[in-house]
């Protein structure tokens, strides 16, 4: 069975990993190298007599930069692919049905937990934002993807207005608690620089997800037919 | 179902449940070294994947 786990979720993660980092690399690293222009101090945007322009050239391909960049997102993804994977071989023993089709709703699922949740108070940040302490952040990030995680389990799993309600409370407690903010604001960046990244995270989050949510259960569904065939012969 | 099916059927379970666990914590490990460890080389390579996939980053 881990080798059922490991190999859905290594295909998954691999193939939507490298199509996420293909599409965060068109649509959202333009804007991230647009904003390290204003936290290095090229640009400064500032005051009504402000000229710069909102268009510039940060086009071009960085070999290194970027092909790390494929790497490391096709790494995050296979590890989520694990998680998922192994929660949906949980499910499958309690009755679930896993397969490609069922897969999307995992995969939404898992962009709540894991994407929206926390930058519904946490924005997708883009370079040269204040921001709080970066340890405080990541315990509430942790914190909040956990329950998340939790609370869409009981929403899809439940049987009762306890476990439903139980599911609302984890979903609103992390925000009603609020996320570790910065002292003041000291940010260099546009706002509409700001908006337009994490805009374009979430946007591009989504796809990675309902992506590896289709592709685990599609690749968990046919790794277990071919364990199957090789078992009963 | 006999007494011996369910028992088969019971440890193959639990035994099924502790792999998913130590699939999952892999996945975790995973995650957490590429998108949170702030070590300087990782975190410079994996620099524009945080943001993007919106880790707390810096």
């Amino acid at each position: 069975m881990f080798t059922r786990i490991l190999t859905s979720a290594l295909f998954a993660g691999a193939a939507a990993g490298l199509i996420t980092a293909l599409l965060q690399l068109y649509f959202v690293q333009p804007v991230l190298l647009h904003a390290e222009l204003y936290e290095g101090g090229d640009l400064v945007h500032f005051g009504s007599s402000s000229t710069v322009s909102a268009h510039q050239d940060v086009s071009g391909f960085e070999a290194v930069r970027d092909g790390l960049s494929v790497v490391f997102t096709m790494l995050v993804y296979s590890g989520y692919a694990m998680v998922l994977v192994a929660l949906m071989s949980q499910a499958e023993e309690r009755g679930a049905t896993i397969n490609g089709r069922t897969g999307l709703m995992w995969g939404v699922a898992g962009f709540v937990a894991v994407h929206f949740a926390p930058g519904f108070s946490l924005a997708p940040e883009v370079p040269g934002v204040a921001a709080a302490d970066v340890g405080d952040r990541q315990i509430w990030w942790f914190a909040t993807v956990l329950t998340a995680t939790l609370a869409m389990w009981l929403i899809a799993f439940g049987k009762s207005w306890t476990a439903w309600g139980a599911a609302a409370i984890l979903l609103l407690a992390p925000h009603v608690i609020g996320a570790p903010e910065p002292a003041v604001f000291t940010g260099p960046v546009p706002t509409e620089i700001g908006a337009h990244f994490a805009a374009r995270a979430f946007g591009v989050g989504m796809v990675a997800w309902v992506l590896l949510g289709c592709l685990a259960g599609y690749f968990w569904q046919r790794e277990g037919t071919g364990s199957a065939n090789g078992q009963a012969a | 179902m006999n007494a011996q099916a369910t028992t088969v059927s019971q440890s193959h379970s639990k035994a099924g449940f502790g792999i998913a666990v130590f699939a999952a914590l892999i996945g975790l490990a995973i995650v957490s070294i590429t998108g949170h460890v702030q070590a300087s080389t990782l975190h410079d390579a994996a620099h524009d994947v945080r943001h993007a996939t919106g880790f707390p980053c810096h």
